[in-house]
């Protein structure tokens, strides 16, 4: 039993939008697995419900004319994960996504729904950094474009005013060709279970060298990060295992992990650098490379 | 023949089916619900507590609080009534209380129509504490000049012990080696499925009905009637089926509550249904133990001997008190029973929450303990874990040292043997580098355990069972031993098809104990059932057989002795294989001849007097990433000597269950509480991290089948033993991968990050 005080159901983007502005109180919920919780806490701030879960128009996964994949906010993780498109061009978010919550959670729960709801351990947000994706969004002042990381604004905040809805989550056709990747969830138990710390990679290699690296955290900072100095630090190097020492020690200047009573700072640096040194190396060898 | 076969469990229709009803599914109309406001501190007193508000909200029928309540102390252990004042339940509870004890403590409860007019009124009442500083580890509140968490008690409930075996300074001074070490343990939750939950009416003036997921329903009675100062015949309690309880149900928690309420407002149905988070706070938990060991040792291998002294933490109600402590020492003596052994606990109250009887009660840690340090002792002498073992494990015509009974039945030798062979010990210890270095790196572990088969001599042991022969030839059995989800019903409908001498089809075991009407027995719990009942069903089974015999006798004219019964026909002793007479038609003539007739019973209440040790052990392998700071487990088995295993398939039931809860208490769970304010961080189960479907390995399981004389179809506890061992043999595995002994519960990541960091691994 949930004591909610009001629950209006959109059919469109337009609808949505103009539902938010007549009621300032109220929050989207589409799959709801995290706002059913926070209703099951009581919180009172998620008393005004409007459910966006059947809008059809923001439910696709496509390729378009220029190659460039865009995902719909309401797809849910399973589809995501199992999407053909997805497996083929960015299969380091379908590994990302198949690591969230169970079977059941990845039925319902929205792909825009975890980048919307702003945690710094969103499993999906790293994959898509690291892709350097592009969320377009809509409100009344018609639609606006702005890249992922900066959507990121603090601890369950992001970018989005009062009347706007994430409509499009775009990879262009440039940030993904020949590109390769890896994800490592680190966390307490194997399934149903929130990141202690989440690693994506994605790089492009060339006759044994590093041409390009994206490495992005998650529970890393208050929001999921990228790794840019430590990026624009081993770009074009020869791929070694020094190289992969390297980036374990520089990433530490790139994160700002902190201690919670879930896991103290030092333990959450350990597996970041572990994870610096292991996920390049795993992207490194999807892509084809080898570490001299 | 039924015993040793794996029938179809009784209950597996309705449970697969979703039909079986559990105490949420009954529904009467009118109900009430109500909840308890709990505190948002560990410790203090409220000061002022005002409940106007909530009580005008619409929907709300009636608030109680402190104030209210009966003045009346009550213990909540679910233990057999004690007539020896000395050694009853600690009395340290009222129904709502003014002195809070730890975070959630119930201060006052609040009936309403539904759910939502409940969370609404609890915001409206308003609390005023004093606050004390909250005492949250043992060493706090065993401090000079600390608070008395109770008054009077010092903050100590309990403190008890044995020695065995002689003098043990004399032991440590002579041995060759001498070891000492502290091993601690952690809070832990039984997390099953039903969440407490109970329901109480009133049908007339005087009788009050109380429905509820119990694993003791005739203890509860009596603490009901204690808790209200009531008869204890005007108590009825209904226990119908239960999903699970682990020994968290082992102990009154609502059913006091809500006979409560009822009996304030007009015998009205209320009903209490704690939410997980709740359950994880306000219930029970498994105690955390401090334990300081001595052990000494020579260099052929002989454990001379073994001083343990620790000190268990039961939060803020005594609850099981220290009989956990003293059980648990009590249990692991049979272990090693050739060497000194001194035992020592102390049971302390902190600002936790309560702890009680959780599955082995006290042994898995007691046993953490004993196996740390026995592999410490053979790692010291060189010598390997398996065979340092197997030269000081109990054996077959050894004897409990304290009281000096012989093991009538002991195959522990013989399970650490197939174990052995089961992982390969000896092929892959000879395959391995002397030296990892690596990131990952294998270790093998083993650790054993010794348990009992019930509470004798501690408590009296009483089962009852009753049997009717039905007209159409099937039986129906009432036993006081409730069903929790072990499969209770079906063994005993097993050994009465056994005994009796009808297939197991034609048993019929009512499922449902209702104290108004149910033989009695105090409960599940102890592993006890199986064994206790086992006489109690043997006996009932052949009293009915003896009088069957007797009135197909009188039918046929044949010599009652003369006759026998097989697969559900009365046939000739001594060709079983010539059919005298149907038992339907026993059946209705015992029913229905006017001359004849008189229904064939039979109602024995049987007092075991005997309480036979079981054994086994777990053999794990495992790899280590170390910079990771994971256990990755390869392979682990189970090997049980619980006498004669009655029903195979429930029996691997039990172990993989135990195993996988073992697995959970070696690397995964544990409740946090914060060490200033006692706030608790993880009652939920995100936060607690019970490892999930693909964090268990692949069971290995096996049984070596003992004897067991003094039960009736030779059996031994099995429901709780296979939790025991499988912490401290991963604990050793990893000590043979790392070189790194962890000496404290859980080892998570977190907790092999502190130790590897301290040896410099990274």
């Amino acid at each position: 039993m949930f004591n909610f005080k009001s629950y209006a159901k959109a059919g469109s983007i337009q609808e949505a939008i103009q539902l938010l502005e007549q009621n300032p109180e109220a929050h989207l919920i589409a799959g709801g697995t995290d706002m059913l919780v926070k209703l099951h806490k009581g919180k009172a701030q998620f008393d005004h419900l409007i459910d966006i879960h059947d809008i059809a128009e923001l439910n696709f996964i496509t390729k378009n004319n220029d190659g460039d994949i865009v995902i719909g906010p309401l797809s849910c993780f399973a589809h995501v994960a199992e999407s053909a498109l997805i497996r083929k061009h960015i299969p380091v978010l379908s590994e990302a996504i198949l690591t969230i919550g169970g079977p059941q959670v990845r039925n319902m729960a929205t792909i825009g729904g975890n980048l919307c709801n702003g945690v710094p351990s969103a499993d999906s947000a790293t994959p898509l950094v690291a892709l350097n994706a592009v969320v377009t969004i809509e409100g009344e002042d018609g639609p606006r474009q702005m890249p992922l990381e900066s959507f990121f604004v603090g601890p369950s905040r992001v970018a989005l005013k009062q009347h706007e809805i994430l409509t499009a989550i775009t990879v262009t056709h440039d940030n993904y060709a020949d590109y390769y990747g890896h994800f490592h969830k680190y966390a307490m138990r194997g399934a149903m279970d929130i990141s202690t710390i989440g690693c994506s990679a994605v790089c492009k290699i060339e006759d044994g060298t590093l041409q390009d690296l994206r490495l992005a955290f998650g529970v890393a900072a208050p929001v999921p990060i990228r790794c840019k100095e430590t990026e624009a630090k081993v770009r074009g190097r020869k791929i070694t295992s020094e190289l992969l020492t390297d980036i374990a020690k520089a990433v530490t200047a790139d994160v700002r992990p902190r201690t919670s009573w879930r896991a103290a700072k030092e333990f959450r640096l350990q597996i970041i650098t572990t994870l610096a040194r292991r996920v390049v190396e795993q992207a490194i060898l999807n892509a084809g490379g080898t570490i001299q | 023949m039924a015993i040793g076969k794996s029938v179809k469990r009784v209950d597996a229709v309705a449970k697969v089916t979703g039909r079986a009803r559990y105490t949420d599914d009954f529904y009467m109309p009118g109900t009430l619900v109500a909840k308890y406001l709990r505190s948002t501190i560990a410790h203090g007193r409220v000061k002022k507590i005002d409940t106007r508000k909530a009580e005008q909200l619409p929907g709300v029928e009636a608030v109680f609080t402190y104030e209210d309540v009966p003045e009346t102390k009550f213990a909540t252990a679910g233990h057999p009534y004690s007539l020896d004042p000395a050694h009853k339940d600690v009395e340290d509870r009222r129904l709502l209380t003014q002195h809070v004890r730890y975070w959630g403590d119930e201060i006052a409860i609040v009936v309403a129509d539904n759910k939502l007019v409940l969370q609404e009124a609890l915001k409206h009442i308003k609390i005023e504490y004093e606050t004390y500083e909250p005492l949250v580890s043992p060493q706090a509140s065993l401090a000079k000049n600390a608070r008395q968490i109770h008054a009077g008690s010092n903050n100590v409930i309990g403190e008890s012990g044995y020695k065995v075996g002689g003098r043990i300074e004399e032991a440590i001074t002579n041995a060759d080696i001498a070891l000492q070490n502290r091993y601690r343990t952690q809070m832990c939750q039984h997390c099953h499925i039903e969440n407490h939950i109970a329901y109480a009416y009133m049908d007339d003036l005087e009788h009050i009905v109380v429905v509820s997921s119990t694993q003791i329903p005739h203890i509860a009675r009596r603490i009901v009637g204690e808790a209200l100062g009531l008869p204890w015949g005007r108590i009825r309690i209904v226990k119908p089926y239960i999903g699970g309880g682990f020994g968290a149900k082992q102990d009154v928690i609502l059913e006091p509550m809500v006979a409560f309420l009822t009996l304030k407002l007009d015998g009205r149905p209320i009903k209490i249904d704690l939410s997980r988070e709740e359950c994880m706070i306000g219930t029970r938990t498994r105690h955390p133990f401090d334990v300081k060991m001595r052990a000494a040792v020579n260099k052929d291998g002989v454990l001379v001997a073994l001083e343990m002294d620790a000190v268990a933490n039961t939060g803020a109600y005594a609850s099981h008190g220290h009989s956990v402590a003293g059980a648990a020492g009590a249990k692991t003596r049979l272990l090693y029973p050739r060497a000194a052994m001194h035992y020592h606990a102390r049971t302390v109250y902190t600002n936790t929450p309560a702890a009680g009887a959780m599955r082995a009660y006290g042994a898995p840690q007691v046993i953490f303990a004993v196996e740390c340090m026995i592999e410490e002792a053979a790692r010291k002498i060189g010598m390997d874990p398996v065979a340092f073992r197997m030269k000081n494990v109990a054996r077959q015509g050894d004897a409990d040292p304290l009281s000096g009974e012989r093991f009538e039945s002991c195959g522990l030798i013989e399970c650490l043997q197939q174990g052995k062979d089961l992982i390969r010990w000896d092929e892959k210890r000879a395959a391995r580098p002397k030296k990892q270095t690596g990131p990952l790196r294998r270790g093998l572990g083993v650790a054993c355990f010794s348990y009992a088969s019930g509470t004798y001599p501690a408590c009296l042991e009483i089962a009852g069972a009753r049997i009717i022969l039905n007209q159409d030839a099937s039986l129906h059995i009432q036993v006081g031993a409730t069903e929790i989800g072990q499969g209770l019903d079906t063994i005993v409908a097993q050994m009465a098809a056994e005994t009796v001498g009808v297939p197991f089809a034609d048993v019929h075991v009512v499922s449902t104990q209702d104290t108004d009407v149910a033989p009695f027995d105090t409960g599940a719990y102890a592993s006890r059932q199986a064994y206790v009942a086992s006489n109690a069903v043997f006996r009932a089974a052949r009293e009915l057989k003896a009088k069957i015999l007797e009135h197909a006798g009188r039918v046929t004219g044949i010599l009652g002795g003369e006759l026998d019964i097989l697969n559900g026909a009365i046939v000739d002793r001594k060709d079983l294989s010539r059919k005298v007479i149907s038992l339907k038609e026993v059946a209705l003539d015992a029913y229905y001849d006017k001359q004849r007739g008189g229904q064939l019973t039979a109602d024995v209440s049987h007092k075991t007097c005997t309480n036979a040790p079981t054994f086994g052990c777990t053999f794990v392998e495992i790899e280590v990433d170390i910079p990771l700071c994971k256990v990755d487990i390869k392979e682990i088995y189970n090997v049980h000597d619980s006498g004669v295993i009655l029903h195979p398939v429930m029996a691997k039931g039990q172990v993989h269950g135990g195993v996988a809860m073992g697995i959970a208490a070696g690397l995964y769970e544990e409740m946090k509480i914060d060490a200033e304010t006692g706030k608790i961080y993880n009652n939920n189960f995100l936060d607690y991290k019970i490892p999930t479907a693909v964090d268990v390995p692949d069971i290995g399981c096996e049984f070596v089948e003992t004897y067991e004389p003094s039960s009736g179809y030779g059996n031994k506890a099995l429901g709780e033993p296979p939790i025991i061992s499988p912490p401290p043999a991963i604990r050793n595995a990893i000590y043979d991968a790392t070189g790194i002994a962890i000496n404290e519960l859980p080892m998570t990541p977190h907790t092999l990050f502190k130790y590897f960091k301290e040896a410099g691994l990274f």
